[in-house]
């Protein structure tokens, strides 16, 4: 037959609309036939989980939001927020958490299912939801007056309903009673309310079996047989359910209730249940529980060799056994007795190292050739670590753990591969994709690229690393030789991004035919969209996080999904290209004569500025590293780590807290060492000098008779009524006042992390790189305090918490030049000049003025108590051509370094 | 007057365009729109435009006239504004129900004038305008507290719940629920329909909807994909769902193109006259804005054309002739089970 006769022109086929139930966050879930399981997240839920219940009635909403993110994090498809608590208002309750819930995009993208027993808290939070919800649970418990009343109500509110197998006689237990109750709200629900089949979601309830009550024994079967028939007669309609009633009288023990509900699923889904409030990250995969586990939950789930209570008790003699094993801890060492593929997959997993030495030699000699180990047991460890680390199973740290035992591994065989290359005088034809990575000219800032490097080295990919400011013809050149199929740049500090501009517009220049990538602290999707792409027509994509670059990279390297993908990015870019510019014009200015005269009032005529205990400078070398470790400020080091949430709440978090906790206490076991054996010296240099400003924007200091004057921009936007258009120029008297000037350093890492690197240990690298900065943070924090209360002394009776501290509840500020406050990175000549030099500061600036070593931190000091942190925003042409002239600057030269404030 | 729903399926209707841009044209001034009635009212009420149904009733009935003579089959009432939560800016509350009342009669009256000067024409229709209040329920008003709500549920329910009684009594054959910011806005204009038409069982009027896309991200400006806002919608059974507002007609035909694909009920669109130049005006020409609508019904997209911000009773015109004799987008077929 003629294939042709089948196809039938697009024009003569009309639109059809499925009768899929469709629910709303602000984005779509459509349950399709062919969509899996539909998980609902249950933690939000203050009778399911304490941490949650606690939260909420501490009045914590903005911490109990965190538990609503993990959710969606690991999957939920939709939230269940229930506030049903004796203690608590609910209705407040429920109205407080959703507002707050729905400013959050990323966890109002999924839909919201109301959960009450009151349904006046479930109005209430239909009352704050945008999107299509679902309503948990109406029933017809009190009759089919109310049912009706509340079931429209509903409709009127738009949502979907869950409605319990539950009527004037109780809940239904038995499979005859949960059909016959759902057949019957099901004709009320679609005939006299008006209801779409499709969006009504049956729970025929879940009960505990296996509670030593023979009658209870069949409750599994009751369910699973109820769908099975609801399915038949209503097929439109959804099935739910709460899993863990199920396993209720296994509590404590968890190995067990895991089991029970992942068998109770896979029988209740092939069944036809659609949905179920479960966590998700807590379910065993089917197929790996225990085969004698399985039986025994099967015997029980399905009331099978049940009689007298048989199953019943062979399960609980188990879980016996299982309790008792876990108290002894026994199972830990087992994985040794495995083949040595299964053991190297484990180490991998869980990052051991302790034996992959002899592992690994055991498999080489196993294997034919040594590469075969590597493309073989090795890879595919590696594929189960990316795979869990992409489905949020696994988190940074632990893969960068993995990526340790990889590394130590394949040192194990480099030398047999040489060595075969040699004697085969072959060169092997390299099979992995190679990516050439760079931190750009003029920029020293490597960790976020090291971790980029480990991600995507345990994905499969070759990656060369060419360190800290490489210049662009540098990294081009590379590229060439060394056949990259990918270019990433990496960037932390402003100037680095019109250096990656340069770079895409040399790639174009020179005809290269591999995509670009873009990550870095300073970069961003906006930038570049507008900036960058525009330069390069072979692919520019902006990373965001370790983390995406897998993704991204694999897109890119398949010949098949590449064209689409970055057409997709190409449309993505120009369309914010098109909106930025077309959002241009929308913010209003001030001239900068007007922005002058609108300055931050501040009365000059009633402030004495403290004297400084002295004037000039003073350095420090040597610094007791003891002491400055109390100042560390923990959160940005875990968000290095890209381990997000409130430090040390992140410690006890549910979903990354056990991680966290090894990476907080791996990272004080190396800060010990450090302290201890002083691997590190932390230097640094403070000056005080008395000042004044011009009443505008410029602060002139006397240093030994001599003036040196600092230029300063102020915001030009046009503010509401009684704002200030803010300078910091505008803290400084311009009678008689002082000004500040600090800079730290931590020197000494290259040592330990060209050990680290010979050791193949990128888990150590990274981690005394990330706590090198948090010592320079540290430092940073402890001369502030010291200039507040001793130094310059102005607040001498200052009594703050390290909390505090971090929270910034000083008076004055140390703002840095480069930052929102003062952008120019150039002011640091003028800064580093005034601190005495490279030589009294142990700090080099390089072309970009990013500092060396990386972990450096510098500033001025503003005393004034309305001294504050702010950002200067866009500046207008005529500051711009007014600074330029005050700096001495040709227009362009200033236009180059003031390029992140102007248009 | 013939059923709207049967109109639907033969031909593409044309709605009316901008009544703020043909209201500037007057140059009103602060008397002019007090009239006798507000004369000593305590606050300034130039730009209340929605009072001009009570103060210059004529020139709001000549606008509407002259957009029906321009083509368009449905004619807004000049109350986008006219609830009391708006009115709370002039101190208006109290006058909220009447305006509506007073804007459905003029427009009643507007297409009573021109039939009789153009018998034989086609059906005329009123559309009750529900605009998206000057308040979100869904937006914080305060960057710092994000939970806080400036507006409530219930208060923007009620305020809707009276605006839609005064369309109502005032003659309106249709409600359209307009420039949708907000979702939940236009959920509590839903729920007022549903409560009003439940509390009074009258015979509920067809209800339209009209979304707007606030700029490429494709998103309303409360943050909604377009399928999540239809989505959120349909419960109130709408005739026809559509876009309207914030994009010209080039930025809005993906948009279009994609709901036209989904929607199970007509659907409409009435763009901008492009998007605002660097002065802010409007300045896409009518036989512009008229070759895109064109090319929209051609593709199958749409059943209800128009305009929004900056466009004319001459825009109208050409609208009204480009997409004249193409036939409107067929409804979809909504199954009732699953194959």
């Amino acid at each position: 037959m003629c294939l042709w006769a089948f196809v039938v022109p697009p024009t003569t086929m009309s639109t059809v609309i499925k009768p899929y139930s469709r629910f709303a966050g602000l984005e779509p879930l459509v349950v399709r036939p062919e969509t899996n399981f539909v998980n609902i997240g249950e933690r939000t839920n203050v009778t399911g989980s304490k941490k949650f219940a606690r939260l909420i009635r501490e009045n914590k909403y903005e911490e109990a939001l965190s538990v609503a993110r993990q959710q969606v994090e690991n999957g939920a498809q939709i939230i269940d927020v229930n506030m049903d608590d004796a203690l608590l208002d609910g209705v407040h309750a429920m109205t407080t958490f959703l507002n707050l819930l729905q400013s959050e995009p990323d966890i109002a993208k999924i839909p919201v299912m109301i959960d009450s027993s009151k349904f006046e808290i479930i109005e209430a939070g239909l009352k704050c939801v945008q999107g299509k919800c679902i309503v948990n649970s109406i029933s017809l418990k009190e009759g089919e007056a109310k049912f009706i009343e509340h079931a429209q109500i509903c409709r009127m509110f738009g949502a979907a309903v869950v409605v319990m197998a539950f009527d004037e006689a109780g809940q239904a237990d038995t499979k005859q009673r949960k059909v016959d109750i759902c057949h019957r709200a099901y004709k009320i629900l679609t005939q006299q309310v008006g209801f779409d089949p499709q969006d009504i979601i049956f729970d025929p309830n879940i009960f505990a079996v296996a509670t030593g009550l023979e009658e209870h024994n069949n409750y599994g079967v009751d369910f699973i047989e109820a769908t099975k028939e609801i399915k038949q007669l209503m097929p439109l309609v959804k099935i739910s359910g709460g899993v863990s009633n199920l396993s209720f009288s296994f509590r404590g023990n968890d190995h067990v209730r895991e089991a029970m509900h992942s068998v109770f699923l896979f029988y209740a889904i092939k069944a036809g249940m659609d949905m179920g409030i479960v966590n998700a990250g807590q379910l065993v995969v089917y197929d790996e529980i225990e085969p004698q586990l399985r039986h025994l939950c099967e015997d029980v789930i399905l009331n099978r060799n049940n009689d007298n209570n048989e199953a019943t008790e062979k399960l609980i003699a188990f879980a016996e056994t299982v309790k008792a094993k876990g108290k002894a801890e026994v199972k830990d060492e087992a994985w040794r007795h495995a083949s040595v593929e299964e053991r190297l997959k484990h180490a991998l997993v869980n990052g051991i190292t302790d034996y992959i030495e002899a592992d690994t030699e055991e498999a080489r000699q196993k294997y034919p050739r040594p590469l075969d180990v590597i493309e073989g047991p090795l890879m595919a460890g590696m594929n189960v670590v990316g795979d869990l680390f992409g489905s949020g199973k696994m988190f940074l740290p632990q893969v960068v753990k993995s990526a340790r035992v990889m590394k130590k591994s394949v040192a194990v065989l480099t030398p047999f591969i040489e060595q075969e290359k040699a004697e085969r005088q072959s060169t092997e034809a390299a099979g992995a994709a190679k990516i050439l990575l760079a931190t750009v000219k003029g920029d020293v800032h490597d960790i976020g690229k090291n971790i980029v490097g480990v991600v995507l080295g345990c994905n499969g990919y070759e990656i060369k690393d060419l360190g800290v400011m490489v210049p662009a013809d540098k990294i081009l050149d590379e590229a060439e030789k060394f056949g990259a199929d990918i270019i990433g740049l990496s960037g932390l500090i402003t100037p680095s991004l019109d250096e990656m501009v340069h770079v895409a517009h040399e790639m174009k220049r020179r005809g290269m035919k591999q995509p670009l990538l873009i990550g870095g602290a300073t970069t961003s999707r906006m930038h570049t969209a507008v900036k960058i792409a525009p330069q390069y027509d072979n692919g520019v994509v902006y990373v965001l996080d370790a983390s995406r670059s897998v993704t991204v990279a694999g897109s890119l390297l398949n010949k098949e999904s590449k064209t689409g993908f970055l057409d997709n990015i190409q449309t993505e870019y120009k369309k914010l290209k098109e909106d930025f510019e077309n959002k241009r014009p929308v913010k209003e200015y001030l001239s900068y004569a007007d922005a002058q005269q609108n300055k931050t009032n501040i009365d000059w005529s009633s402030y004495a500025s403290v004297a400084p205990s002295f004037t000039g400078t003073r350095q420090f070398d040597q610094y007791d590293l003891g002491e400055i470790r109390k100042y560390i400020d923990w959160q940005p080091f875990f968000i290095a780590w890209e381990l997000h949430g409130k430090f040390p709440a992140i410690l006890s978090d549910e979903v990354v807290g056990a991680e966290a906790t090894k990476l907080y206490n791996d990272a004080n076991a190396l800060l010990d060492k450090i302290v201890t054996e002083k691997w590190l010296n932390a230097r640094a240099a403070v000056g005080y000098w008395p000042a004044k400003s011009n009443g505008k924007d410029s602060v002139s200091v006397t240093v030994k008779n001599q003036s040196i004057q600092l230029e300063f921009l102020r915001q030009q936007i046009k503010k509401a009524e009684g704002q200030p258009n803010t300078s910091l120029a505008d803290f400084i008297s311009p009678a008689a006042d002082h000004i500040g000037a600090f800079s730290v350093t931590i020197q000494g890492i290259d040592k330990y992390i060209k050990e680290f690197e010979a050791a193949h240990d990128d888990y150590s690298k990274i981690m005394l790189q990330a706590l090198a900065d948090r010592l320079a943070e540290a430092f940073a924090e402890l001369l502030h305090e010291r200039t507040r209360k001793e130094f310059w002394g102005y607040a001498k009776d200052e009594q703050l918490s390290n909390e505090d501290l971090i929270r910034e509840k000083y008076q004055g500020i140390r703002p840095a030049p480069g930052y929102p406050a003062c952008p120019d990175h150039t002011e640091k000549y003028k800064l580093f000049s005034l601190l005495g030099g490279e030589e009294a500061t142990g700090i080099h600036l390089t072309e970009s003025l990013a500092m060396y070593p990386a972990s450096s931190v510098c500033g001025w000091y503003f005393a004034h108590p309305q001294s504050k942190y702010f950002g200067v925003g866009k500046i207008e042409k005529d500051q711009l051509e007014d600074y330029a002239s005050r700096k001495g600057m040709s227009i362009e030269e200033a236009t180059k370094w003031l390029r992140p404030v102007l248009d | 007057m013939s059923d709207i729903r049967k109109e639907l399926e033969q031909r593409i209707l044309v709605i009316d365009g901008a009544m703020g841009t043909m209201i500037q044209r007057h140059k009103l001034t602060e008397a002019d729109y007090r009239g006798e009635r507000f004369k000593d009212w305590p606050s300034d009420l130039k730009g209340n435009n929605d009072l001009l149904c009570l103060t210059q009733p004529d020139i709001i009935k000549g606008i509407h006239k002259q957009y029906l003579e321009a083509g368009a089959d449905i004619i807004e009432t000049n109350t986008f504004n006219a609830q009391r939560v708006s009115m709370a800016d002039y101190h208006m509350e109290a006058i909220a129900y009447e305006i509506n009342v007073a804007a459905a009669k003029i427009a009643k009256t507007a297409i009573t004038e021109f039939k009789a000067a153009h018998p034989g024409s086609s059906s005329k229709y009123v559309a009750g305008a529900i605009g998206p209040m000057n308040k979100t329920l869904s937006l914080s008003p305060d960057v710092n507290n994000p939970g806080f709500r400036g507006l409530l549920f219930d208060e923007a329910m009620n305020a809707y719940y009276e605006q839609v009684k005064g369309l109502v009594e005032g003659g309106a054959d249709l409600l359209l629920i307009e420039t949708i910011f907000d979702t939940l806005n236009a959920k509590a204009a839903i729920f007022a329909i549903k409560k009003y038409f439940h509390d009074t069982g009258k015979p509920e009027l067809p209800v339209s909807i009209s979304g707007t896309i606030t700029d490429a991200s494709g998103r309303t400006l409360s943050g909604q994909t377009l399928e999540a806002f239809y989505i959120s919608v349909m419960h109130a059974n709408p005739l026809s769902v559509g876009l309207n507002c914030a994009l010209g007609a080039r930025e809005m035909r993906p948009h279009i193109e994609e709901l036209s694909q989904m929607a199970g009920c007509f659907v409409s669109a009435y763009p901008n006259a492009g998007l605002p130049n660097a002065m802010g005006e409007y300045d896409e020409h009518p036989e512009d804005t008229g070759h895109y609508l064109e090319e929209w019904a051609k593709e199958g997209f749409v059943n209800i054309v128009g305009g929004c911000c900056g466009t004319t009773p001459d825009h109208i015109r050409h609208i009204a002739e480009h997409v004249k004799g193409i036939k409107p987008r067929k409804l979809p077929e909504v199954e009732v089970q699953l194959s």
